[in-house]
């Protein structure tokens, strides 16, 4: 690497990625798309079977049941587009935050063939119907080995990828000492930062307790304990799934719109109190477990409400940064100005609405860290109403919305049909509304979750319009999803290739102040890093010790008989 | 608005953005205040650790589930899910109007769900461990208790009802 020439002083100068460097990201997006693509085919039937029309006895005898089918759209939708598709831009943004090639670029390689080597390894047992388990896989429900060990080689992996950037930035670093570290290469680092401690959770949940239970070496597992491991990953997680998504939107969509980073400071700010917050509330998701006192739910619920702060600074911030790039191409009025933005550019189309649902997802999911006023909503189709806004708007959309000019820079090819990018955003958004409203809606009416509504007995007649309300949103989403699926195919394989010169430009905002005169503890990491451990410890610390002391693992013995 | 000719480290924050910064703080400031106030000053509370069992061996009021009258009006109601059968047990229970009825749930195998439809009764139920919630009902009615976490291929049928009758 040493021959690669260095940015120097933060300016930018002109860098070519590798043509090895620019597969390995494709590889990431590749794989992701695949993941969407199988995993979108089981939206719909779940959305259907709402609706009355169950598609499952069709299936059979290949795919066994709705839960089988739920665990597939959760763990492929959910779990592997989301992270194949973060790593690999995160791959981008370290690469040409830097504008360096990776330091190691065979570990960032191990990380990703470890990640598909997890994947393969869980798909298997799941497509088996071996782990019906759902997303969470609480025990005592039991999977196949296999896909507790697959799921740990993808976490592996994810990590192994993140230290390849901490390693590109310390070399940077030693070579730009008084430089602040590019914004958009920084977002990654601080994700995949908050994501190592994030991930510890899962991974003594798996390696002490499910991976040598469904091997047999131990008779059973700590039910309660494993939820509470579970839900310290479970939440930073939807924190890994949004922070790209910031990237773009601080970092990059101001540029696509013409216009600035309205505050380099802000921005930092809010991520570094990602990293600091993202970890010490997942009690929050635990409120009506039994085996956690309610003194601890309600430090978590308080302290959920202040991570939410940090997001109120970016509602405030990418607006910012919007109503001035849309002044500048002559917008105008209070809310007016909103129709000068680029809206025939489906990238920027896709990630404006996701924006906008973003902010309902916020409010709602406010709703659910409200300690007692979760009691109305905790378990039902609010939650998974709730968080189709989040990861599956305000992230997946926006993931497409990158995807639109990611996948053209990738292969050196035009977008396919640009018009067909900007309806598939507009389509998205659409369906999503029809959908998430009418799961927040039956949610609030006491219908629960995880549960193929078409066939429960004690469905009232009051709820049938509502549940016809999912099907259609979920048919709206499922031609969307098929869209862009066709848009990203027909991209990377029509013959046509962009022109010399005409090459797809990486968008990365300016900032309206000079970075430079961000103040320096913005840029330094020991402080937030130690402060990050020792709230970590204060707020799980003393419940760690409490369940651990107390572990009963014969409270959860596999069943029998396999339940599903 | 204008472009920052700064030349120094500052912090930069425009002022529009200071009064967004005040405005979120109190709003948040607010909101914890009220789930206080309605946690601890009203009473509208979470499950807390209530007791650890043997799941394989429930022992107590746990091997004849159902309801306990404590006093005139109050009530115990021990209530436990299965996955083999995926039901409560009982399916049905009955109680006059007004009373107090304390709702003790657990499993003998995996994770259930128990909901109160129209009620703040609403729980994870855990293999070893039992939850707890207490509610006083004030009008006549069925209200059914619903499995609201997975459990396997019964879950979508697995309910019981309690009704709420004139004294």
């Amino acid at each position: 690497m040493a021959t690669r020439e260095d940015s120097g002083k933060g300016t930018l100068t002109t860098y070519e990625v590798t043509k090895s460097d620019k597969r390995f990201i494709g590889a990431h997006i590749l794989v992701a798309v695949i993941a969407l693509s199988i995993g979108s085919l089981f939206g719909p039937l779940q959305a259907f079977q709402f609706s009355g029309v169950d598609l499952y006895p069709y299936l059979q005898p290949v795919f066994k049941s709705y839960y089988q089918g739920l665990t597939i759209h959760g763990v492929l939708n959910a779990l592997v587009w989301t992270t194949f598709f973060i790593t690999g831009f995160f791959t981008l943004t370290t690469i040409w935050g830097f504008k360096r090639g990776l330091r190691y670029p065979t570990l960032n390689r191990v990380g990703f063939w470890t990640m598909v080597v997890g994947l393969v390894m869980a798909a298997v047992p799941i497509l088996l119907d071996e782990a019906s388990v759902l997303y969470t896989f609480y025990p005592p429900l039991q999977a196949n080995w296999a896909f507790y060990a697959g799921l740990t080689l993808v976490v592996v992996g994810s990590w192994i990828e993140g230290y390849g950037f901490f390693f590109t930035y310390r070399a940077w670093r030693k070579d730009n000492p008084d430089t602040r570290t590019p914004f958009i290469a920084f977002g990654g680092l601080a994700t995949m930062a908050m994501w190592q401690f994030a991930t510890l959770g899962i991974a003594v949940e798996i390696l002490t307790m499910l991976l040598p239970w469904s091997l047999g070496l131990i008779e059973g597992t700590d039910p309660q304990l494993a939820r509470t491991y579970f839900w310290f990953t479970g939440h930073p997680l939807v924190y890994f799934w949004l922070l790209p998504a910031y990237v773009s939107w601080y970092g990059m969509l101001p540029k696509q719109a013409g216009g600035k980073l309205f505050s380099d400071s802000l921005a930092r700010l809010a991520f570094w109190l990602f990293i600091l917050l993202s970890v010490p509330l997942g009690f929050h998701h635990q409120f009506v477990d039994p085996g956690v006192p309610a003194g601890w739910k309600y430090i978590h619920a308080v302290l959920t409400y202040s991570v939410f702060f940090p997001s109120m600074l970016t509602a405030f911030t990418v607006i910012a940064s919007l109503e001035r790039a849309a002044r500048n191409r002559g917008g105008k009025g209070l809310i007016g100005w909103v129709r000068a933005l680029p809206w025939n550019n489906g990238s920027v189309t896709a990630q404006l609405l996701a924006g906008i649902l973003f902010m309902f997802g916020g409010i709602g999911g406010l709703t659910n860290a409200s300690y007692n006023v979760n009691l109305v909503v905790h378990n039902t189709t609010w939650v998974p109403g709730h968080f189709h806004l989040t990861v599956a708007t305000a992230v997946t959309l926006s993931f497409m919305g990158i995807s639109y000019w990611l996948v053209p820079w990738i292969t050196g090819k035009p977008l396919w049909k640009p018009r067909w990018a900007v309806i598939q955003a507009w389509t998205w958004f659409i369906g999503m509304l029809i959908f998430s409203n009418a799961m927040h809606v039956l949610g609030l009416l006491g219908a629960p979750r995880r549960t193929p509504l078409g066939v429960a007995p004690y469905v009232p007649e009051e709820w049938s319009g509502h549940l016809l309300r999912v099907g259609l949103g979920g048919a709206i989403l499922f031609v969307s999803a098929v869209m862009f699926v066709w848009i990203v195919a027909k991209t990377a394989w029509q013959r046509e290739r962009l022109p010399v010169g005409a090459e797809v430009e990486i968008p990365v905002a300016e900032s309206m102040q000079d970075p430079q005169l961000t103040p320096r503890w913005l840029d330094r990491w020991v402080p937030w890093i130690v402060g990050t451990i020792l709230l970590i410890l204060v707020a799980y610390g003393p419940q760690l010790v409490d369940q651990i002391a107390n572990i009963d693992l014969g409270s959860g013995q596999a069943p029998t008989i396999r339940p599903w | 608005m204008s472009e920052q000719n700064a030349t120094q480290e500052s912090m930069h924050i425009d002022p529009y953005e200071r009064n967004w910064i005040r405005i979120s703080i109190i709003l948040l400031i607010v909101f914890a205040a009220a789930v206080t106030i309605a946690g601890f000053a009203l009473g509208f509370q979470v499950p807390s650790p209530e007791e650890r069992v043997d799941p394989n061996n429930l022992t107590g009021p746990w091997e004849n589930p159902g309801l306990r009258e404590l006093s005139p009006g109050v009530y115990d109601l021990y209530i436990i899910g299965n996955a083999t059968t995926w039901q409560f047990e009982p399916r049905e229970v009955e109680v006059p109007v007004g009373s107090t009825v304390s709702f003790y749930v657990t499993s003998t195998d995996i994770q259930h769900g128990f909901k109160l439809q129209d009620t703040n009764i609403n729980m994870q139920i855990v293999p070893g461990q039992v939850s707890k919630l207490t509610y006083t009902f004030d009008e006549v009615g069925t209200y059914d208790y619903i499995c609201t976490e997975y459990c396997g291929v019964g879950h979508a049928a697995m309910f019981g009802s309690l009704t709420v009758v004139e004294k």
